[in-house]
């Protein structure tokens, strides 16, 4: 797709024009990140974290390869084989920290992606589809750095190994074959390391495979903007190159100087000491806690601190454990059908005043509480504050959302994004009468592009 | 719309079975309940600090002291190598703490490690190389337990990592032995436990470990130093806090360069960033 304007790619040399008929991939790169493909021009830098979430992917890919030539998926030489790294391989302590720092600072830029979707309803028609895929991705994501995480084979590695897959041995009947079949033993070991580690090395291509299909999905309609308001004339947009890779290259400086200070000056502040204790199947460490990023979905599972009865007649309907492991895979699994439970026509939160406090005041505290809460350890007043936050959290999505589209009354929406930039927009009357989608070709308004010099 | 009622029900659902099996179970609980049982111990708990003015690495422009890494070596070896290993560390990387090379050969070969006959294949012991990593002082881990009343002395090569704040620690505990405040232990009854010792920046502040450095002067420094139980301590935490991470200043090092290069970079996009939007009204607000 593009909108009626968008440049077309044009061959100069017979070499390009001989590579455009045999295999147009210049063509595509053109059109998917090139001149080729019309920008809303109001994106703010909210809009920046998708390109950093693809390089924070291709910084695990290549750091993540390269440690896996000199790691060993074996219980018995794994922690070694990690130390190794750190000690004889030239800047394996940089590629190591690269990786693990990596892997928190893609969870950061994913965080801010997908609460920048909230704030700005992306996940609206006609963009679900990009949003659904974004969630796979998300969970992709989680399911790939729990494994990793496995890998150097410490007390956290081990322990949170041991947590995780003993939530499946929540589920009712199945459970407990389950985790055993899962983990290829009754507890963590080589067998379970060693499919972590082919598991690991796997998936992060099939996010990649997933983040393709986002990306094309992302182009049929092309990209949401902080008004919320479509895209209608040329004058809306501009093209995604020079623009917007000139404001992403400036972002990803800012991201790699941030990255930098942490991996080369902080390296372990995001992890946990434990872990740099070989794994010990006799010694349970005093907490276990997952990564940081895990810790809203953690606090949400240990919310649910009772079993489900039937009072005054001992009956158990489900176990808290039961209980905690549903809340928290659809503490997730909701954001796949939020484009259906918020109707509100407008998308942006700017112009949305009810919804917008609601997200400062009510979601934004309740994600920050269940964070810290989830690497507390499990006392008071940590459990009560998780309880109230875990309860925020699904009425927030699942009731007060589709109420408040309900009932609000949205601020006015500028015509166009145009309009919303220059604060006046002489499109013809015509168009602003019924206004279309489809783009209005012609006489080019005022505030239209020209490329500087 | 059927999705926005489910959800609706769906989401009321989970919090009356949060808020009325959980929430208010937990909430009275905490007002009418017993208190959670409090060790006594914790009571005796103090949080340690690291030695005083700090370590000469600390911060982003921080350096290794040789003098102080050669003297903690010195502690290690004369002190700590009786229980502790040091197995990721060979005795080769004992170069980057400024001895030459025929130091490091007649280092190593102080140190006896395992070795196999050559004539008769039968296990046997030989001096150190500098290829070899330092031997563990018992031949497994039933020795040791054997040995130190059935806690294992684990390794030391990443303590200085395996433990919060660690060189700060690893300073805090091997000056932090004592007795406990006998009134305050009289009062709680806190006693510790036979074959445990006290030291009151040991989480527990029970410790299997007896105290290692108990006299001024334990060991002789060849550079002179006074060696004080601080002293040695702030040597010895600041020896392991290298065989933790052999790689610590040349990390910062590099930190700096590669800081000052992405800066340079940074300030390049953005000029080029505002020439590029210079013809694009800029958003308002």
């Amino acid at each position: 797709m593009s909108f009626a304007w968008a440049k077309q790619y044009e061959p100069k040399t017979p070499l390009m024009k001989w590579l455009d008929e045999k295999l147009p991939l210049p063509r595509l790169v053109y059109n998917a990140v090139g001149a080729g493909y019309p920008v809303p021009r109001n994106l703010n830098y909210m809009w920046n974290f998708g390109v950093l979430a693809g390089f924070c992917l291709l910084l695990q890919i290549v750091t993540g390869v390269v440690l896996a030539m000199h790691y060993a998926a074996n219980a018995q030489v794994a922690f070694g084989t990690v130390e190794h790294i750190m000690r004889n391989v030239n800047y394996g302590w940089l590629l190591r920290y690269a990786h693990a720092n990596g892997a928190s600072f893609f969870f950061i830029v994913v965080y801010l992606h997908i609460f920048r979707g909230f704030f700005y309803s992306s996940y609206k028609a006609p963009r679900e589809m990009i949003w659904l895929l974004g969630v796979v991705i998300f969970l992709l994501m989680m399911a790939t750095a729990f494994m990793g995480y496995v890998l150097p084979w410490g007390q956290m590695s081990f322990w949170g190994a041991q947590v995780i897959t003993g939530l499946f041995s929540a589920i009712p009947l199945v459970g407990e074959p389950l985790q055993v079949w899962l983990l290829g033993g009754y507890a963590p070991d080589n067998a379970a390391l060693n499919r972590f580690f082919s598991l690991h090395f796997l998936l992060p291509f099939v996010i990649a495979g997933v983040v393709i299909l986002h990306i094309w999905a992302l182009h049929i309609p092309g990209s949401s903007n902080p008004t919320g308001v479509e895209v209608k004339q040329e004058s809306d947009t501009v093209p995604f190159h020079p623009y917007y890779t000139a404001k992403d290259g400036f972002g990803l400086g800012v991201f790699l100087i941030l990255f930098s200070v942490m991996v080369f000056f902080l390296p372990n502040a995001l992890g946990h000491p434990d872990n740099y204790i070989e794994a010990n199947p006799l010694s349970t460490p005093a907490h276990i806690v997952p990564e940081w990023y895990f810790w809203p979905f953690y606090a949400i599972l240990r919310a649910f601190t009772g079993d489900l009865t039937i009072p005054f007649t001992g009956i158990t309907l489900i176990p808290a454990k039961l209980l905690g492991v549903i809340a928290m895979f659809g503490a997730i699994l909701l954001w796949f059908f939020l484009p259906w439970l918020d109707k509100s026509p407008v998308r942006s939160g700017h112009y949305r005043p009810l919804f917008r406090k609601f997200f400062w005041f009510g979601l934004i505290p309740a994600m920050i509480a269940l964070f810290i809460c989830g690497g507390a350890p499990a006392e008071e007043p940590y459990v009560i504050i998780s309880q109230v936050a875990t309860a925020y959290y699904f009425l927030h999505f699942l009731v007060i959302l589709p109420i408040v589209s309900q009932i609000e009354v949205p601020k006015p929406l500028p015509f166009s994004i145009t309009e919303a930039v220059l604060g006046k927009d002489k499109a013809p009357a015509e168009s602003r009468a019924g206004s279309t989608d489809a783009g209005t070709p012609g006489a080019l308004p005022e505030g239209s592009l020209q490329p500087a010099e | 719309m059927t999705i926005r009622l489910g959800g609706i029900i769906a989401g009321l659902a989970i919090t009356a079975v949060l808020v009325l099996w959980s929430l208010l179970p937990g909430a009275y609980n905490l007002a009418f309940g017993p208190a959670p049982e409090q060790q006594p111990s914790y009571a005796f708990y103090e949080h340690g600090e690291g030695p005083e003015g700090g370590f000469s690495f600390d911060g982003p422009l921080g350096k290794w002291d040789m003098a102080q890494l050669q003297r903690g070596y010195q502690v290690y070896k004369e002190v700590c190598a009786a229980c502790h290993s040091l197995k990721f560390v060979a005795f080769r990387n004992l170069k980057q703490l400024g001895y030459t090379d025929a130091e490091v050969d007649a280092e190593a070969a102080t140190w006896t490690v395992p070795g196999i006959d050559p004539n008769t294949g039968e296990a046997t012991t030989r001096p150190g190389e500098p290829t070899d990593y330092f031997p563990s002082p018992y031949p497994n881990a039933i020795a040791a337990a054997a040995a130190n009343n059935n806690a294992v002395p684990p390794d030391l090569s990443l303590m200085a990592k395996a433990r919060h704040d660690g060189s700060n620690y690893i300073y805090a505990l091997l000056t932090g032995y004592g007795e406990p405040d006998p009134e305050k232990a009289k009062k709680v009854g806190f006693e510790t436990p036979t074959g445990l010792y006290f030291n009151k920046h040991f989480p527990n502040v029970n410790i299997a470990m007896p105290p290692p450095l108990s006299i001024d002067g334990q060991v002789t420094y060849a550079d002179g130093t006074k060696a004080t139980i601080p002293q040695m301590a702030a040597d010895v935490a600041a020896f392991l806090t290298w065989t933790a991470e052999p790689s610590l200043i040349e990390r910062k090092q590099t930190g700096w360069f590669v800081l000052g290069f992405l800066l340079f970079a940074t300030a390049l996009a953005f000029l080029s960033y505002k020439q590029i939007w210079a013809g694009v009204k800029p958003r308002k607000g």
